[in-house]
């Protein structure tokens, strides 16, 4: 690879990501949000590519594979169908209107670089200016989590915060072991297919998906 | 040596598929029971195995078992005992549609136990914990407990954390309705999340240790190279792990899901989950505290862990006193116990950290017996609530007498271990130079105590709130068919309660305590 498309992907990739994260916070169709989910999954699996052969690690194509097969195609297509299964295309109210959200969410990119700045110092290689990206998606799905009533919703801001994560990890260490790799994937996968589930037994039992009903059990 | 520890990995998975495949025979229930005492006895050969030549370590280093992971290894499989033999050696007397028996007095004439309260009373066995589905999740939750303990990769800890969330969601789940499912979404959520937190710890751990050559989250290399660490990514990293652990570990403020995951829980799984899975997200605390230790020194995680530590004895006390759920009492209670555990992390030192794990194996035992004692209470009773239980001491002494028991070893008195443990905490934390912290700590225990012993009292020996007349009445014509015929104590309850009152006293595990201790701080 030379020397200038490998900052110029990095960037690619992480830009794709932040702006992906950024318009899950503003849409309120959770059909494009799951969309851009599976956008999302296809920008890691190319920032792991980029990463892997940058470093000449063999096993990053199969990693590449693995992350394009788990969160471009797998997840979307199970919290797609876990969407149409209940009829819940559309986002309830949020608790704060869109410009409150969007506000916050780019107040909280920035404090991303700024935290991201004070851990790793003003480093020169492309990854190392990119990693305030992987921070930023984590800080944003968990915006996300808090914000958002819908479960399904719910269940993006953990995959945001969950790709945030892998963001981090492949741009800081190259990764984990590839064991620790896998065990990790399919931990993430069996998480959402779980709350997937319990999703559509929710809509059978209680009517609906909104998380902020879900109170009669308390002190 | 090392096909041991295959061996305690692999035969759960092997009876989670007999099973799954047999799932409608009755006695697959009995599958899981055998998985635990397959670990207890293989905890204990460990310990006596690592005891003899030192720590052993399979599949190119990812497994590795020391002291301390046999310790824990004992730990699962003492408390997974009497959580699943007592839990699943549970015939459910349905309550008789006529009357509460708690109450009957008023309104049942004496002598009136009928053919059909007899034939309602026949124990018959719950439909969901005879289902093989039930008994292969529970086998699959122990291999995840096993795998945390005996990985040495921290990432590969991590893995098995998440595999415990996993296996025990449809387990909370188990018994339908909306109650189960809201704590279920919630457990599942915030388990999820915090334990994505501590990953993302990991990963800059891994980063951090890039500046002493190779990445490696490998638990035996990072404390080799903790100096080497970079101290600034160590310090984040530490602080977010334990921050995502202690969610799963059910330390304040992340424990909002605790309550209401271990009361809706069928009994042998919240005897599981509050007994050890607490204390094995616990152990992995442990082991990230020794990293960030030897790294950056202890003032970071002394801090982390005493916040933590204090706020839970103070959710505990604020919420025993009012609490109306005597399952969500016994949740908040571990709550209070795992408070405890971090305040003898932070304390640290010999004295401290053996006390934590012996305070691990006492508490454990206990609060699965206790479990399992509330699950056959729920039975008989019909209720969740601590009104409806009154006077259980006359009824049922058989639950009664274990209930009071328990009770007295949750709160710590002697000679239950479960008393010198907390002694062992609090005088290292004074020790340490931890004066007000153990002080805010005695003080909030006396209000934990106040609390749980009005609640059990009342349940056991409390007269019913509307029926000022029950006990001069039944003191003149003792009602007969509200006791039912008499029980004996179920025998797991009895050895849980048994041991509880021994290991105080039983020297033989010094050895293998201290040899714990010292693992903990990387001793061969």
């Amino acid at each position: 690879m030379t020397s200038e498309l490998y900052p110029q992907l990095i960037a690619l990739t992480t830009g794709l990501l932040l702006l992906t994260a950024v318009l899950q916070v503003w849409g309120r169709s959770l059909v494009r949000s799951i969309g851009l989910l599976a956008a999302q999954g296809v920008a890691l699996a190319g920032l792991v590519l980029t990463v892997g052969f940058h470093v000449g690690e063999p096993g990053a194509l199969f990693v590449a594979a693995l992350v394009l097969v788990v969160k471009a195609i797998v997840l979307p297509w199970a919290m797609l169908r876990s969407a149409r299964l209940i009829g819940e295309t559309r986002e309830r109210a949020a608790l704060v209107n869109t410009a409150v959200e969007l506000i916050v969410a780019a107040a909280l990119t920035m404090l991303a670089y700024v935290v991201t700045g004070s851990l790793f110092g003003i480093g020169s290689d492309a990854a190392a200016h990119a990693v305030p990206v992987g921070f930023a998606l984590v800080l944003l799905g968990f915006w996300q989590l808090l914000i958002r009533r819908s479960a399904v919703t719910q269940l993006i801001g953990f995959l945001v915060l969950d790709n945030g994560i892998a963001t981090v990890s492949f741009l800081t260490s190259g990764g984990l072991p590839l064991t620790v790799e896998l065990g990790a994937s399919l931990d993430v996968l069996l998480v959402v297919l779980i709350l997937g589930v319990l999703v559509v037994r929710m809509q059978a039992v209680h009517g609906h998906v909104d998380i902020s009903e879900l109170k009669e059990l308390h002190d | 040596m090392a096909v041991w520890i295959w061996l305690l990995l692999l035969l759960p998975l092997f009876l989670a598929g007999v099973s799954y495949g047999l799932r409608r025979s009755a006695w697959t229930r009995w599958l899981p029971v055998i998985a635990a005492v397959l670990l207890l006895v293989g905890g204990i050969t460990l310990v006596w195995l690592v005891g003899l030549s030192g720590p052993v370590a399979t599949a190119s280093g990812l497994l590795r078992v020391d002291a301390l992971s046999a310790w824990m290894l004992v730990v699962v499989g003492a408390v997974a005992v009497v959580a699943l033999w007592g839990g699943m050696d549970r015939s459910v007397s349905p309550v008789p549609p006529s009357s509460n028996p708690v109450q009957p007095s008023s309104r049942r004439r004496p002598g009136s136990l009928s053919a059909t309260d007899g034939a309602a009373l026949r124990p018959t066995t719950d439909p969901i914990l005879a289902s093989g589905s039930f008994a292969a999740l529970l086998c699959l939750f122990l291999a995840a407990m096993t795998l945390a303990v005996v990985a040495d990769n921290i990432g590969l800890m991590w893995v098995a954390i998440e595999l415990t969330t996993i296996t025990t969601a449809f387990l909370v789940a188990s018994q339908g309705g909306r109650d189960s499912l809201e704590a279920a979404w919630k457990y599942v959520v915030l388990g999820a999340v915090g334990v994505a937190i501590a990953f993302l710890g990991i990963t800059l751990l891994s980063a951090a240790s890039l500046t002493s050559g190779e990445a490696t989250v490998s638990w035996v290399l990072l404390l080799q190279h903790a100096d080497a660490l970079d101290p600034t990514l160590a310090k984040a990293a530490g602080a977010l792990a334990v921050l995502g652990f202690a969610t799963k570990a059910g330390l304040a403020p992340m424990h909002s899901w605790l309550p209401d995951a271990h009361s809706q829980a069928p009994a042998p799984v919240s005897g599981l989950m509050s007994g050890v899975l607490l204390s094995v997200a616990f152990y992995v605390i442990l082991r990230i505290q020794a990293i960030t230790d030897a790294a950056v020194g202890p003032e970071l995680m002394r801090g982390l862990l005493l916040v933590a530590g204090l706020l839970s004895l103070a959710v505990t006390a604020g919420l025993v006193l009012t609490q109306r759920d005597y399952k969500r009492l016994l949740a908040y209670s571990s709550i209070e116990h795992m408070g405890l555990l971090a305040l003898g992390a932070a304390a640290g030192g010999p004295l401290a950290i053996a006390a934590v794990l012996l305070h691990m194996l006492g508490h454990g035992l206990v609060k699965s017996a206790m479990f399992v004692v509330a699950g056959r209470i729920l039975d008989y009773v019909g209720s969740h609530r601590v009104a409806d239980v009154r006077n259980l001491l006359r009824l049922r002494p058989d639950l009664a007498g274990p209930f009071l028991l328990g009770s007295a070893a949750l709160l710590g008195f002697p000679p239950f271990v479960t008393f010198f443990t907390e002694v062992g905490i609090l005088v290292a934390g004074f020790q340490s130079g931890l004066l007000w912290p153990m002080l805010i700590a005695c003080a909030l225990l006396l209000i934990v105590f106040a609390g749980i012993a009005r609640h059990v009292l009342s349940m056991t020996v409390g007269v019913p709130a509307g029926h000022p007349q029950t006990v001069p009445v039944t003191r003149r014509a003792p009602d007969t068919s509200a006791i039912s015929p008499p029980q004996r104590i179920s025998l797991p309850i009895a050895l849980a309660l048994t041991a509880t009152t021994v290991l105080g006293f039983a020297w033989p595990l010094l050895g293998p305590l201290t040899a714990a201790v010292a693992a903990l701080g990387g001793a061969q």
